[in-house]
């Protein structure tokens, strides 16, 4: 497994102690990990156990009810906008206009995540996920699985750092799955990192294993 | 500021692929007003009388109705999700969706407006004024119209809800708003209404994108 040197350190990802509560449930407590440069994170773990909320977390669309995010030493709170400079989210939804095409959909996501995205080739991204042929078809047509590899192709655009991926092989095929792990294991050797939350096997060397204890029933008042 | 006018440019085409979402609130305008004639009769003193009034409560009306489409879809197919994560903070998010949601609708109310003015027989005098309190009025009715999409974004069917919380926002924009025209109608100067139609833009300007992101915030945990 990579080490993370000392001038890549804000480079890996550090969760301490994390609390999720969702609907005056806990979900999970004590939670702490890290995620290095170059290395995945498999997340493991029964419906409900609080994968999706730990991606959200994460991610900075959920906020943690106790517990801290770092990039190295330096805590997320510090700089939001940087933070999410550097994460790459993929839920559930497939973040798909169908009234726009293909390429379209791709490149309002280009230029809305500016920066390196808004420059990057959206034709090498479709090329990557197998869409190449598709680009000028309304999306309203694509199949599921071809509406989750044009929502995939959004994190080759611009990289970032650390993936989320919730689920990312649901409705794939098994050629799109390798497609999906050539990916991962380009942005792993690029530096980057992964968190994904999978119930079918990635074929990813060195991953690491996150296990997420099943959800505790509501809290006690004097738990 | 480039991701910002990229939101824009795509909440633009949004709107033009989608069609039908900006015809609709114009034709809705202009049918709304031109019920007044027939119901009232076509006595081109009293029409003028209530040109003003009507033509407010309309345009606030057809604002209101375009509303849910500012953020609702976005948040059921998973898009707000990934805007939120853009390297930009979720009130300049907020703005530019506000921008683009007066771009095709405000917009084409204050264009309308004095051609509804014909059809309600308003003094030729009051034109100016009406279009003038449109441009101001209807930027700050999206703004603050904003607030409220925010709020009841997670809320099937949240239209009534949404008319709810919106209304009593509205009502200085359509005091004064009627104000600027009719003191053009009555041959005072407009300046004060229309003076005080600016500072409510201003004002709108400033809490929505702040109040707009809170509420986004709340709703997409």
């Amino acid at each position: 497994m990579t080490r993370a040197t000392p001038d890549d350190s804000n480079k890996s990802f550090h969760a301490e102690d994390l609390v999720c509560i969702r609907g005056e449930r806990l979900v999970f407590s004590g939670l702490s990990f890290e995620v290095g440069a170059g290395t995945a994170t498999l997340l493991r773990g029964p419906n409900g156990a609080g994968k999706s909320s730990l991606l959200r977390l994460v991610a900075g669309l959920l906020r943690p009810a106790a517990g801290q995010l770092r990039w190295g030493s330096e805590s997320v709170d510090r700089d939001r906008e940087a933070h999410r400079r550097k994460v790459r989210y993929v839920g559930h939804l497939d973040a798909i206009k169908p009234v726009l095409s293909v390429g379209e959909n791709l490149a309002a996501w280009a230029g809305i995540y500016g920066g390196r995205a808004a420059d990057a080739p959206v034709a090498s991204a479709l090329d990557t996920m197998g869409l190449s042929g598709l680009a000028d078809l309304p999306a309203r047509f694509l199949s599921a699985g071809q509406r989750r590899r044009l929502n995939l192709a959004r994190l080759l655009l611009d990289p970032g750092t650390l993936w989320l991926l919730d689920e990312p092989t649901v409705s794939l095929d098994s050629d799109s799955v390798n497609r999906l792990e050539q990916a991962i294991k380009h942005h792993l050797a690029a530096g980057g990192s992964a968190l994904i939350a999978t119930h079918t096997d990635l074929h990813l060397e060195n991953a690491a294993v996150l296990a997420l204890a099943p959800a505790r029933p509501a809290i006690d008042a004097d738990a | 500021m480039r991701e910002f006018w990229s939101l824009v440019r795509r909440d633009l085409l949004l709107a033009r692929r989608q069609g039908g979402a900006a015809t609709s609130v114009a034709i809705f305008f202009i049918l709304t007003v031109t019920l007044f004639p027939l119901g009232v009769g076509p006595e081109s003193a009293l029409l003028g009388r209530i040109a003003s009034g009507v033509i407010w409560v309309a345009a606030l009306l057809a604002t209101m109705l375009s509303l849910d489409r500012v953020y609702q879809s976005d948040l059921e197919d998973g898009s707000l999700d990934v805007i939120a994560m853009a390297p930009m903070p979720l009130e300049l998010v907020a703005l530019a969706k506000t921008l683009a949601h007066w771009l095709t609708t405000g917009l084409l109310l204050v264009v309308l407006s004095p051609l509804l003015g014909v059809l309600m027989q308003l003094d030729t005098a009051a034109f100016g004024p009406l279009v003038l309190a449109m441009a101001l009025g209807t930027p700050a009715l999206s703004l603050l119209g904003s607030i409220g999409a925010a709020l009841t974004v997670s809320v099937r069917r949240g239209g009534v809800l949404l008319s709810l919380l919106v209304i009593p926002f509205y009502i200085p924009v359509l005091i004064f708003g009627v104000g600027a025209v009719d003191a053009a109608v009555d041959g005072i100067s407009a300046r004060p209404h229309l003076l005080i139609l600016g500072a409510i833009l201003l004002f709108s300007l400033v809490i929505s994108p702040l109040a707009s992101a809170a509420a986004l915030r709340l709703n997409l945990e």
